[in-house]
């Protein structure tokens, strides 16, 4: 690259100054350049400092924290020193944020259109006309349905996924030279993920712009960037071309960040542990549960999320259950454990029957089956110290107190691999994967035979998520517990589940073992699950994107629907006529595991 | 270079995420929370033993002079060493009223605050946990309590049961009550939607131990932050009613009264007996504000957040 670069960090120090104690260096001396129609992705996982550096190519830092040397230089201009109405004509102009959660961004009172040109006009750059005119045309460039259109429309009325594109309109209208994306896709699922990976690439492309691209995921990397600055406590470990980086790597950190990738879900990979099914009485079996929320009476719900839904799972084993958002994957862990009660089936643990709502259970019942939520964060109170909180289920279910509460506190931290010096913490003193640790340790406190773990890998990243599954497993092998196993991520589920529930819009369309999930016949909704896995290589997004599949398949959204097969609308296989006038039954393919498609095994081996 | 480039990243599996977050020290004050806390202990002492430090009774009339000459008009005098404050409309010493009227302002307030607190508290955060009948019976309750001018409803009660400080206590206690609850149940709502209630409620807990250990612990801090500025209100809802003859009956003193009997003072000028209003009013100021930047204090180390936008 001759060109001269957009954007200079050179020697960036950052530093937090708590209250009356001595600064702390978050940032400690990061160079690095980014050129013209570059993508530079910064990596690491959180508290890398990464989100904090890519603030400051907009001269912004988070309260609390100072640039203490170094300068950030974009367009020859220092952000760093500049003054703030200086700052602020740079920015929108020449520098634009995309953060994460696109929904927690747009102001749910203006219309989209509003809010996509409002920078333009609050810096005079652009008439309304003309701005509203080049919003259009990032509609277009996005691939957004109905681009003249969806401008009138308010933040709800469209998906997570197309708010995220939305997002990324908003940020380049005014044409900015460079582009600060921070973990843009994180939030979505795999599917979503695509959508929104492709059509962010092909804008950047398109608008000549240069980019930083914030993110702890190496898979995304690979597809969208072409440096590459491995970031580890606020120091640069390793940077490179995407090519050196990805295919070889030279420093031990990255190589721990290749690991923590989740593998790619591929079945004759998986060593199958089938368990024999002679001891086969079963731990939970769910029947015909449908559940919803909504009217006065719990027997008839308004608004149905889940249909018809029946599985059953043997003591000992893993049964993950899988499915995008907004597929009642979470209303089925709470119906189970009867916070929300169903409104029809049965659910049975240890072949007697529960009472669907948590209210009747005997205190024995409760005791077997724990929640553990997703959400470590809100999870825990944050009044208790850790050890109250794990200690209060020994106390409230088993009656211990006083010092043994304490002993057995101790030993179920052990087993969680916390050190006993936490007990006397809050969880505000502690990190992510630590808190998600507590979460699972109070789940334990209880001596379940059944945990529901809901999605409790998703909200970290990839090294504590890949560490807290290692954990799962082992408690698995130690204790003999039952696991049901939410995500919406596929290869976390192929590798730790022994067997996999598909839901889609709240109907179950295809179980088996996990060998028989991940292998041919494939319903269409789990082959475009299988297929939207981002790969650890360089190329991967454009030939997924080939895909006939794939491409019917991230075009449609989820539509509730009551007649017909759910999936009808993003299937690239649909039968007009019939898949869209009469829901399939679940019914057994050739390998013996049930699927809910009209079509013949043989349309669906490939 | 390689190898000392690796060692910092640590190789141990268990304890993979970065920087452990250090134990926070727990409550502690910057200089100026000191110097509030500083006042607020003053006036406590004050309210404590002020009686018998003042140099004179709350409903003695100075007459004399300190060599026993008899004034001609002893009231609204300016401030000499006999009388370091001055004297009011009818020529009592207006430190000693202060001094005396600290136990009087304090207390009457700080109970009837407690009081509406307790009753507030209770109320509202049962009502939020209970939720369905119990919520809708105590909130229409509550409100019907709240669309009364508050002074009205003293006027009524005052008229029924003639004027005392136990009435006075109970009454604006019951009434500042209905204002806490609805701060106590708003609080309490953001509280039991989240994740952490959902779980004690999926381990069975009773209604007792959601309220006690789950919600109340979590609203403590910005109730807290609002006790200051309940404590304000109650204190100028007893002047107002001392003003309008009943609330805190002559000749025993309070601030809020002294401010209203001495107005007429105002206008004289300093030589002539504005202390004797601006006196008991800066008492009032420097005792509430100082609560307020204490909590303000306080939150700040907890939350952080404040310290932020005072910086």
């Amino acid at each position: 690259m001759k060109a001269k670069p957009i954007f200079q960090c050179r020697d960036l120090k950052i530093e937090a100054r708590p209250w009356a104690q001595e600064p702390i260096e978050i940032v400690k001396g990061i160079s690095f350049n980014v050129f013209p129609g570059q993508v530079v992705a910064l990596i690491g996982e959180s508290g890398s400092g990464k989100t904090t550096i890519s603030l400051a190519a907009l001269g912004y830092t988070k309260p609390g924290l100072h640039f203490s040397s170094g300068e950030a230089i974009l367009l020859e201009k220092d952000m760093i020193n500049l003054d703030y109405e200086e700052k602020r004509l740079m920015r929108g102009e020449h520098v634009a944020y995309l953060a994460q959660s696109a929904a927690a961004t747009f102001n749910p009172s203006l219309t989209i259109g509003e809010q996509v040109i409002e920078s333009a006009l609050l810096h005079g750059a652009l008439s309304k006309e003309t701005a509203e005119k080049r919003a259009i045309e990032l509609y277009l460039a996005l691939e957004l349905p109905q681009p003249y259109m969806i401008g009138k429309l308010y933040p709800h009325q469209v998906s997570g996924g197309q708010l995220q594109r939305l997002m990324a309109a908003m940020a380049l209208v005014e044409k900015p030279s460079l582009l600060v994306l921070d973990e843009p896709t994180t939030a979505l699922d795999v599917t979503t993920q695509i959508e929104v990976l492709k059509a962010i690439k092909k804008v950047i492309r398109e608008e000549k712009s240069a980019a930083i691209y914030v993110t702890h995921d190496l898979s995304v990397v690979a597809q969208i960037a072409d440096h590459v600055v491995v970031l580890y406590d606020g120091v640069i470990k390793e940077q490179g071309t995407v090519e050196e980086i990805i295919n070889n790597p030279k420093h031990s950190y990255t190589n721990k960040l290749m690991a923590a990738v989740r593998p790619t879900p591929k079945a004759n990979l998986i060593e199958q542990s089938v368990l024999e099914s002679e001891h086969s009485n079963s731990a939970l079996v769910v029947k015909n549960i449908s559940a919803g929320y909504g009217g006065t009476n719990k027997r008839t719900p308004t608004k149905l999320v889940l249909h018809d839904v029946s599985f059953s799972l043997n003591h000992g084993e893993v049964v993950g259950i899988i499915g995008e958002s907004g597929c009642g994957k979470s209303t089925l862990a709470r119906v189970i454990s009867g916070l929300l009660p169903a409104s029809s089936g049965q659910i049975l643990l240890n072949e007697k029957e529960l009472h669907p709502s948590v209210k009747n259970r005997s205190l024995n019942e409760l005791q077997l089956v724990q929640f553990i939520f997703q959400m470590a964060d809100t999870a825990l109170n944050p009044r208790q110290t850790i050890g109250e909180i794990i200690g209060r289920p020994l106390t409230f279910y088993h009656g211990v107190k006083g010092k043994k509460r304490d002993e057995e506190v101790r030993e179920i931290m052990r087993l969680v691999e916390l050190p006993d010096a936490f007990m006397n913490r809050r969880p505000t003193e502690i990190s992510g994967g630590q808190k998600q640790r507590v979460n699972l340790a109070r789940g334990l406190a209880a001596k379940p035979t059944l945990l529901l773990c809901d999605e409790v890998t998703s909200a970290l990243d990839t090294i504590v998520g890949a560490n807290v599954i290692s954990l799962l497993k082992k408690l698995g092998e130690e204790t003999g517990i039952s696991f049901v196993f939410i995500s919406h991520d596929l290869s976390t589920v192929s590798s730790f589940a022994d067997k996999i529930v598909v839901l889609y819009a709240g109907r179950l369309v295809e179980q088996g073992t996990v060998q028989e999930i991940l292998s041919p016949p494939f319903h269409p909704y789990t082959k475009l699950l299988i297929n939207s896995v981002p790969e650890l290589r360089v190329g991967w997004l454009e030939e997924t994107l080939k895909k006939q599949s794939t491409e019917v398949g991230i075009s449609g959204t989820v539509e509730m629907t009551d007649v017909g097969c759910p999936f009808y609308n993003r299937c690239h296989i649909k039968i007009e006529g019939l898949c869209n006038t009469t829901s399939a039954p679940l019914t057994s393919s050739l390998s013996g595991h049930e699927i809910a498609c009209h079509h013949l095994d043989m349309a669906l081996l490939e | 270079m390689k190898n000392e480039l690796e060692k910092d990243v640590p190789e141990t599996d268990a304890y993979e995420e970065l920087h452990d977050v250090p134990a926070k020290s727990r409550l502690r004050l910057s200089w100026i929370g000191k110097f509030c806390l500083g006042i607020v202990i003053f006036w406590i002492i004050i309210a404590l033993f002020g009686s018998y430090l003042a140099p004179y009774h709350e409903a003695h009339f100075i007459e004399e002079d300190l060599t026993g000459n008899e004034f001609d008009d002893p009231s609204f005098m300016s401030p000499t060493r006999q009388v370091l404050l001055g004297t009011d409309y009818i020529g009592r010493d207006v430190l000693s009223r202060i001094m005396w009227g600290a136990r009087t302002t304090i207390g009457i307030s700080f109970v009837a605050t407690i009081l509406a607190y307790i009753v507030g508290i209770f109320l509202g955060v049962t009502a939020a946990v209970a939720g369905k009948w119990t919520d809708a019976i105590l909130s229409r309750s509550i409100e019907v309590v709240l669309s009364f001018p508050s002074i009205m409803l003293g006027l009524i009660t005052i008229a029924a049961f003639g004027s005392s400080i136990p009435i006075l206590i109970v009454l604006s206690g019951l009434i500042y009550a209905a204002s806490v609850f609805r701060i106590a149940r708003a609080l309490s709502l953001d509280i039991i939607v989240q994740d952490f209630v959902e779980v004690t409620r999926a381990r069975g807990e009773g209604l007792w131990w959601i309220i006690t250990r789950e919600v109340l612990p979590n609203i403590a801090m910005p109730l807290a932050t609002d006790f200051g500025i309940r404590l304000i209100f109650i204190i100028l809802f007893i002047s107002s009613l001392s003003f309008l003859g009943l609330g805190v009956q002559p000749p025993i003193s309070d601030w809020g009264s002294m401010v209203r009997e001495n107005l007429q003072g105002l206008a004289n000028g300093f030589s002539g007996g504005a202390i004797a209003t601006i006196a008991p009013a800066l008492a009032i100021a420097s005792l509430t504000i100082a609560i307020n930047i204490i909590i303000d204090d306080i939150s700040a180390h907890d939350g952080g957040s404040l310290s932020g936008k005072m910086v």
